[in-house]
């Protein structure tokens, strides 16, 4: 194939060439930018909560008013729930995975440390709320039930032991002999008496959170407010027979309360990760239009080439070009505009993702990215430019003798 | 003669059926991506009391010390606390000013065929209502003497009243909140500023509490902090504790109507920081700030990065659109050079030709922008689906949005064609004739 005549060809219809090969250009940056962001949040939204979250359910607990007997409350209600048939464990907390609010605190080395080491949660717990959730113990040991005691909102306590995660122990002792070790939360000293592999915070899609997603730290209390959360695990493929049964029991216990936001974590993790599934979702659809208005566009301008250089094109058949000949002219003609605009796009990509990386601490794209999007434009073009290359290949020879 | 290039306009746009259907499907589709995230960003940054905002104030106090503060060196408090805000209300330093946090109550309906329900709250003084323009059905607040008397009385919101009372006012009627009954004072009418420009803390997007009770009633009776709480330091036990603590989880918002007033209002907060380092409570110099609404939510990022990025990326591919149809177009300009030829030749001049192209233009931006506009409801419709249901509140086309689609599309269109029609003019009657 010949490069020159193709080239003085296009000279002759410079702004056509152009206007492709920056729409394409246009679509690589958009592109890859799009499936990067994409890609993160998926990522994101890929992360494990620690929680064995097809058979756990949660619900929040409202009492009318601020009765005085809340532990016993309580305390009555976890028994009554536990003894529910498919019922596998359950207990009451502040807060719990992926629930968007709950406390946070610094975790510090030494009493009156002015910069803490790092932050972490504080999930108020009882000895069942490893079972409950599904949590797996990797170092050291549960809470005794002696140990559990109460807590309310406005009054500092002091947990004689916590149980920490892994990326938590890690965190505070990188070399691995968190277990044992006095940590101090709330200005006052605890102990870490046992580790668990995974738990992540009530905060796993905003900026606040990001910063430590996996450092969770359970307290032994129940927590005296009037609104608290029950967490629920049921026994596999129980789940929503238990819930109903659940909220029967509570509301049979005693009426004066409200159960609301009753949710599967299912509906959690929906909940949670609504606006990056979104954002994944439209992100996506506006790439497909974004390829289809390109890939029209490129059809709708060959084609008129096509029929702009009808009697040149057959002139060319009627001097012994193949049908093959011709359509390789029209498919060389739109790999180097393809080429060019992949070349202008891949600078585009990488600006658009550097000023993304200051105004939205956004992270700098991996070129894998950039590259695969620029082969995938072209072979865009070449998708596109098939029909009305077949169209002129298929031309007669005959039409250069006619007149015009 | 602008009838008759219409009238062209449509023939001409018949004979090529498919590159005219390109055209407007491009200009469509980039119309209603754009405009849908234009719209959620529209009602997202949008100001709900453009009258006011400029007049209210979030003092922001520095009490946790410059080991605490920001990179920048600003406060890193968005909120007060207790014993600074009691400090503001007593300072009286605005013709309005309100301290308040978020709160809730579980109602028990007098009917005992309805259910016990949770209903959040807020608490806050009587100024609130007149500060934030807050419209009123039935009665009004609770008025200064309410703020003092610490008596039970509540403002409620329409749909509680609704729902309670059928619509039919209530005023003197009373409800009961966790097991206590409260006197209705005021029912609101339709109320529900996007954003929550009261509070931007907790959520920025959402419906406004159905309840409102006298801050002194609310700190009088304990009532649990719904919202946010940040302690940079232990506090004492209890609710006594927590008032004197150095935790902050009040908002607190001053009216200052002019310059001078605000000017004063900064030295007010000035000499009380200053007032406090005397004292022994802040071991630092005073470091006091004071933003508008406007500032504030920009401040506290109440517009997400979603929401940007997607606006961002719409109208990248808008753009994208824009280039595609300019490349349409020019083909089909070029495409009837004979034609254009013709008609010079005939005696049609360079504007005549031109406005004839323009026309052309125009009447595919006016199909892509009605295109775009359905594009943008479905688009909304979508949208609504896939994102916060608080956000989706949001998502709801106003006529300005119709319009502004509709002009986007014609403006968009009419650069496309600019450069294509400039080269129709540019036809050459002669060679065109000659080449036939």
């Amino acid at each position: 194939m010949h490069i020159r005549p193709i080239l003085s060809a296009m000279r002759r219809n410079k702004v056509g060439a152009f206007l492709i090969a920056l729409q394409m250009a246009l679509t690589l940056a958009i592109l890859c930018n799009s499936l990067f962001i994409i890609e993160q949040r998926l990522a994101l939204m890929a992360r494990a909560s620690g929680v064995d979250e097809d058979n756990v359910f949660v619900l929040t607990n409202q009492w009318v008013g601020t009765p005085d007997d809340l532990n016993a409350r309580l305390v009555g209600d976890l028994a009554a729930i536990r003894s529910l048939p498919g019922v596998v464990d359950a207990y009451a907390s502040n807060s719990y995975p992926l629930r968007g609010g709950g406390w946070s605190d610094g975790v510090m080395l030494a009493l009156h440390q002015v910069h803490p080491i790092t932050h972490t949660t504080l999930y108020f717990a009882d000895e069942h709320a490893l079972n409950t959730l599904g949590a797996k113990l990797i170092a050291g040991r549960n809470f005794s039930p002696d140990e559990i005691g109460t807590r309310d909102r406005n009054s500092p306590a002091q947990p004689p032991v916590v149980i920490v995660t892994k990326a938590l122990a890690d965190k505070v002792f990188p070399d691995g002999s968190a277990l044992g070790k006095t940590i101090y939360i709330e200005d006052s000293p605890t102990i870490i008496a046992g580790i668990v592999e995974k738990l992540q915070t009530p905060w796993v899609s905003n900026n606040f959170g990001e910063k430590f997603p996996e450092n969770s730290l359970l307290e032994p209390f129940h927590y005296m407010v009037s609104g608290y959360h029950y967490v629920v695990r049921a026994q596999p493929g129980q789940l929503d027979a238990v819930m109903k049964a659940v909220q029967n029991k509570l509301l049979e216990i005693n009426r004066a309360r409200v159960l609301v936001k009753v949710m599967t974590y299912a509906e959690v993790r929906a909940e949670a990760y609504r606006n990056s599934r979104g954002l994944a979702i439209i992100l996506g659809v506006v790439c497909t239009a974004l390829l289809a208005v390109t890939a029209f566009g490129i059809v709708g301008l060959t084609s008129f080439w096509v029929t702009q250089r009808r009697r040149q094109i057959g002139v060319r058949r009627a001097l012994g070009a193949t049908r093959h000949a011709i359509l390789a002219y029209f498919q060389t003609e739109n790999v180097i505009i393809a080429a060019a605009g992949a070349a202008l796009g891949v600078a585009l990509a990488v600006g658009l993702n550097l000023w993304m990386v200051t105004s939205f601490e956004m992270l700098r794209i991996d070129p894998v990215y950039v590259l695969s999007g620029a082969v995938a434009v072209m072979l865009l073009g070449q998708f596109a430019v098939l029909w009305p290359a077949l169209r002129a290949a298929s031309i007669p020879p005959a039409l250069a003798t006619r007149a015009a | 003669m602008f009838r008759y290039y219409v009238w062209l306009a449509l023939r001409s746009l018949r004979r090529n059926p498919v590159l005219t259907g390109l055209m407007i499907v491009a200009i469509g589709l980039g119309i209603g991506a754009s405009m849908t995230m234009l719209t959620l960003f529209r009602a997202m940054s949008g100001d709900p009391i453009p009258q006011k905002s400029a007049q209210l104030f979030v003092p922001q106090i520095d009490n946790w010390g410059p080991d605490q503060r920001e990179k920048s060196g600003e406060p890193p408090q968005t909120m007060l606390t207790y014993t600074d805000v009691e400090a503001l209300m007593r300072a009286h330093a605005a013709p309005r000013q309100t301290a308040m946090y978020a709160t809730g109550f579980v109602i028990t309906p007098s009917d005992p065929q309805q259910q016990p329900f949770q209903a959040e709250a807020r608490a806050t003084y009587s100024d609130f209502f007149e500060m934030f323009d807050v419209p009123f059905k039935y009665g009004s607040a609770w008025g200064a003497q309410g703020d003092d008397s610490r008596s039970d009385v509540v403002v409620i919101g329409k749909k509680l009243n609704d729902k309670l009372f059928g619509g039919a006012s209530s005023i003197g009627k009373t409800v009961n909140l966790d097991n206590r009954d409260y006197r209705i004072v005021g029912v609101l009418d339709d109320w529900s500023p996007q954003p929550r420009i009261y509070d931007v803390m907790d959520e920025s997007f959402g419906d406004a509490e159905e309840i409102f009770v006298p801050f002194t009633v609310a700190i009088d009776r304990h009532l649990d902090n719904w919202g946010n709480n940040n302690c940079a330091s232990l506090s004492d036990p209890g609710w006594e504790g927590h008032l004197h603590s150095e935790c902050i989880w009040l908002q607190f918002w001053a009216e200052l109507p002019d310059a001078a007033q605000v000017q004063r209002y900064r030295g007010m907060l000035d000499s009380y920081a200053s007032e406090q380092q005397h004292n022994g409570r802040f071991h630092w110099a005073p470091l006091t700030r004071l933003h508008n609404a406007r500032e504030w939510m920009v401040l506290q990022h109440v517009v997400p990065d979603e929401s940007r990025i997607l606006l961002m990326v719409s109208f990248g591919f808008l753009f994208v659109c824009l280039v595609n149809a300019v490349g349409l177009m020019l083909a089909k300009f070029m495409g009837r050079s004979a034609e254009t030829g013709v008609r010079r030749a005939l005696g049609a001049n360079r504007r005549a030709v031109f406005m004839q192209c323009m026309v052309e233009t125009g009447v595919i931006g006016l199909a892509g922008g009605l295109l775009g506009l359905a594009l943008t409801g479905l688009g909304l419709i979508g949208v609504r689906a896939v994102l916060d249901k608080d956000m989706s509140s949001l998502t709801h086309l106003d006529l300005v949005d119709v319009v502004l689609a509709v002009l986007l599309a014609v403006v968009a269109a009419v650069l496309a064609g600019i450069y294509p029609t400039w080269r129709a003019t540019q036809v050459q009657p002669a060679w065109q004739l000659k080449a036939n």
